[in-house]
């Protein structure tokens, strides 16, 4: 359980101590070090870095800095140490840290746990282990060379022994050496990276024992709901205060004016109470005057009526334009066209969003399942007012991430709540709070034309997309960039956006736009090898070309290595046993491939639809490059396959649709998530190891799924999927 | 507010709260049991899940003045004995099925109620009984391979796999 033993005078210290934005730097930066050891001076400890400690009695313990919601990365990064500092995993504890500059950098988001942090956790746990050997040697009276560190322990050429424990008061008093200094073992002599190891709070999951936000007690903790404007952005006028006061269990009612900005403190009616139901109780009773503003002409099938009727007239920008596509799909032997469309959908993580905050003599101190510690403490600065140094900011884990807990405005509204109630208070969301008020991954539509030439080749490609935007801009995900596939790809390519501004809040949903754009991409291409009577498979790579590297234009997109693509293509083609078997009608074959968040991914689906048009995935290979180095290949395989399910999920069920500015749907009822007879009866992952660096497995795997599952419907039925979710797609046959 | 003793986990239990006040809430709030988990509050993804004279049922839909004497089993009273873990709850570990693990103790919950039914059940029978339980995380597939490694264990197939 957490406690609130925050030492405030020390942390107060400590904050002015350590700077911040340093990465690589932490590791010798006087302060940090300084920092250590301190702390460790108290115990005894060996921590020359804020990463590791080590008791005299030989107890090693490391401190995961990023926030854990599921992605493993609470297992996987103190792994990387555990491996370069030579002490057995069982041996190891593993702490959570709080939210603090010293840890440089704390953000999980992007899959860049990985890559962000890769090379450092090698250098850190190298660094610790040179010191430790360097002690065992200055002990002996004898050159460092001759000694090696294995199992905790230090080991001389004569035999010689000393544990870890042993060396602490030794090594407590050696410079750390530079980073020049430290001997990186070689990947070729690891023990631990690569294997398939369980998450540390494994134990605590399976039995049931308090570890997420929700979970929190705090002595003298009272529980909150918030209600808001149904419609988005809305502002309570006013409420029946009075009447929910005297309420059984209630001890305050208020009204929150908000921030007027719809993702950070909405405008609501907190509620207070002795418990959760006392709280869920009084809120069935709340009536509350809105001020709903004009969000309520905006609905989202006005929207689409409108992108439809727009669609042939010149896009608001043109993203690129390369040779004449117009004058090529004239010109064409063949060309089609197609509208792609897909709705907004939620992230309902399964924990709604909760947070506690407790707020005494100006010190802000929250328990929160934020995914960027760093943005939501600054948000509290901005629209509470309270300063950064006054801010206490514990990660819990996170009962799932996806790119909701991104956002800070639950932690904000639990923030303000606290501000005005004194004790220790914890925010509870409920399921209908989560999908009304969620920061929605933007719906879109892709008005598409493709042409090829006699030979069957695709020379011209033509999208006009319709977007969403929130202040301005396109929602996260919501914008193609310049370069987005097949950009680059075709001599006669022009793409253009058109956003529609609206009120709606909306957020970074895994995989943020490749996560659609990968479907209408691998879709259209596979549309236009039918079209040309093609094999599609053929025209697929036909597109990726020969050359070795697509450089990037620089405005958004990213350079792709298209041998890395082409290997990945062929690599997963090949394990699937594509070609070797032959489908009767209602099953078939599919390709989808993608490079997103620096992974190079392919995957081939195996499909079947009843002759009711009930769909089911029978197998899923996936092939994937994502460098040299596996980290912990259980978590690794568990990203993979549960983002090809997550993507399945969003391709065959989710839709959220917005009326008057507000979320129709409320619950799991409305809004159905994929279910376990839903799930592929097979999953299978190859990794296709290269020498590039080690990259994340938070998102790449989901973009290519609905693109080979579509295109296998299509193989299995003749149905072209071109609109999510499937349930809107009639898939029965003859 | 009421006084209601319940039999939870082999203990005698007694709180005070409103009559209509949830299992789950009683459960979470008044007895810090807070393995059982709040999903969605009507009885459609399962996370609640606790046994009522070892059958399974949604804490969320279950009012506190109807358990009466019912002997109430949570996933912190899952285990056989302190120390131990019940054979789907050592499945669970030995394939790291979980990710972020909020829905973890409901799917345990419910898997063991369906080998204690059906000891070798098929993937047809693990869908069916499973499928009130959602996983966000979408680890269906090691949820599948949990129940049959569960049945393997329970049948004194004790050997961990790899």
């Amino acid at each position: 359980m957490h406690t609130a033993s925050v030492n405030r005078r020390s942390f107060l210290k400590l904050t002015g101590l350590a700077g911040g934005g340093f990465l690589l730097g932490i590791y010798i930066k006087p302060g940090a070090i300084a920092e250590a050891a301190e702390t460790a001076a108290a115990t005894g400890d060996f921590a020359p870095n804020v990463f590791v400690r080590i008791s005299p009695t030989g107890v090693v313990t490391i401190i995961s800095k990023q926030p854990e919601m599921g992605q493993g990365v609470k297992t996987s990064l103190p792994m990387i140490i555990a491996e370069q500092l030579e002490v057995p995993w069982d041996e190891i504890t593993i702490e959570q840290a709080d939210f603090h500059a010293k840890y440089g950098g704390q953000s999980a988001g992007g899959s860049n746990s990985t890559p962000g942090n890769y090379d450092n956790f090698h250098l850190l746990g190298a660094t610790v282990r040179t010191m430790l050997v360097e002690a065992a040697a200055q002990t002996w009276g004898v050159p460092a060379t001759e000694c090696r560190a294995e199992k905790a322990t230090v080991i001389h050429s004569s035999g010689k022994k000393l544990t870890y424990g042993q060396l602490v008061a030794k090594a407590s008093t050696l410079p750390v050496p530079a980073k020049e200094q430290v001997k990186l073992k070689p990947a070729s002599e690891f023990k631990l990276l690569g294997r398939r190891i369980a998450q540390v709070d494994t134990r605590k999951i399976v039995t049931g024992q308090p570890l997420f936000g929700s979970d929190l007690k705090l002595p003298g903790m009272l529980y909150a709901v918030y209600e808001k404007c149904p419609a988005f952005g809305g502002k309570a006028i006013d409420a029946n205060l009075d009447q929910i006061k005297r309420l059984p269990g209630v001890k305050d009612a208020f009204i929150i004016a908000g921030s007027g900005k719809v993702k950070e403190l909405n405008s609501g009616v907190a509620i207070i109470a002795d418990s959760t139901w006392s709280a869920f109780s009084a809120r069935k009773q709340l009536k509350v005057t809105w001020d709903e503003g004009k969000v309520v002409e905006e609905s989202w099938d006005g929207f689409v009526a409108k992108a439809r009727a727009d669609a042939a007239k010149p896009g608001a920008t043109v993203l690129r334009a390369d040779g004449d596509a117009e004058g090529a799909l004239k010109t064409a032997a063949k060309s089609i066209e197609a509208e792609y469309l897909y709705p907004f959908i939620s992230h309902a993580n399964l924990e709604p969003q909760t947070t506690a905050a407790h707020w005494r003599e100006g010190i802000m101190e929250i328990w929160s399942p934020a995914q960027i510690p760093n943005s939501a403490v600054q948000m509290v600065t901005r629209v509470l007012g309270v300063p950064p140094e006054k801010i206490i900011l514990h990660l819990t884990r996170a009962g799932g991430g996806f790119g909701r807990r991104i956002s800070a405005d639950y932690l904000v509204e639990a923030a303000a709540i606290a501000q005005k109630v004194g004790s220790p208070v914890k925010l509870v969301w409920t399921r209908e709070d989560d999908l009304k008020h969620d920061h929605f991954r933007p719906g879109g539509l892709h008005f598409l034309k493709g042409g090829v030439d006699a030979q069957g080749k695709i020379v011209a490609w033509k999208n006009h997309f319709f977007t969403f935007g929130e202040g301005g801009s396109p929602g996260s995900g919501g914008s193609l960039n310049k370069d987005e596939l097949p950009g680059r790809m075709i001599p006669n390519f022009r793409s253009e956006q058109t956003m529609f501004a609206t009120g709606w809040p909306m957020g970074p949903w895994r995989a943020p736009g490749s996560c659609v754009f990968g479907w209408v991409f691998n879709s259209f291409v596979d549309e236009l090898a039918h079209a040309a009577g093609r094999d599609a498979l053929k025209v697929h790579l036909e597109l990726l070309g020969d050359q070795k590297i697509l450089a990037t234009s620089g405005q958004g997109g990213r350079e792709y290595n298209l041998e890395r693509f082409r290997n990945v293509v062929n690599f997963t083609v090949e394990k699937s046993g594509w070609g070797t078997k032959k489908y009767p009608k209602g099953s078939g074959i599919g390709l989808g491939y993608y490079f997103s968040h620096r992974g190079y991914f392919a995957q081939v689906a195996e499909v079947s639809v009843s002759k009711e048009g009930q769909l089911k995935v029978d197998r899923v290979v996936c092939g994937y490059d994502i460098g040299a180095q596996i980290v912990n290949l259980s978590g690794a395989e568990n990203q993979i396959e549960g983002s090809i399910v997550d993507g399945l999920g969003a391709l065959m069920t989710q839709e959220i649709d917005i009326v008057r500015g507000r979320v129709v749907q409320s619950n799991f009822n409305d809004y159905p998530l994929l279910r376990i007879a839903d799930a592929p009866t097979k999953i299978e992952c190859h990794q296709l190891k290269t020498v590039f660096p080690t990259t994340g497995l938070g998102e790449p795997a989901l973009p290519p799924i609905a693109g080979a599952v579509c295109n296998a419907i299509f193989a299995a039925t003749g149905k072209r999927v071109r609109r999510m979710p499937l349930s809107r797609t009639d898939l029965s046959w003859s | 507010m009421a006084k209601f003793t319940l039999q939870v986990n082999g203990q005698s239990r007694t709180v005070d709260v409103a009559s209509d006040t949830p299992l789950l809430w009683v459960l979470r709030d008044s007895l810090e049991l807070v393995g059982t988990k709040f999903g969605c509050g009507i009885g459609l993804c399962g996370a609640c899940t606790v046994h009522l004279n070892g059958v399974p049922a949604r804490a969320c839909m279950t009012p506190v003045s109807t358990v009466g004497r019912m002997k109430v089993t949570t996933i912190e009273g899952l285990a056989p004995a302190a120390g131990k873990l019940h054979p789907v709850q050592q499945a669970w570990s030995e394939l790291d099925v979980a990710q972020c693990g909020y829905c973890q103790p409901g799917q345990i919950m419910t898997a063991a109620a369906l080998l204690k039914d059906n000891p070798n059940p098929s993937d047809t029978d693990i869908n069916d009984a499973m499928t009130g339980n959602i996983c966000r995380c979408a680890t269906y597939l090691r949820i599948r391979a949990g129940v049959q490694r569960a049945a393997e264990i329970a049948a004194g197939k004790t050997e961990a796999v790899t």
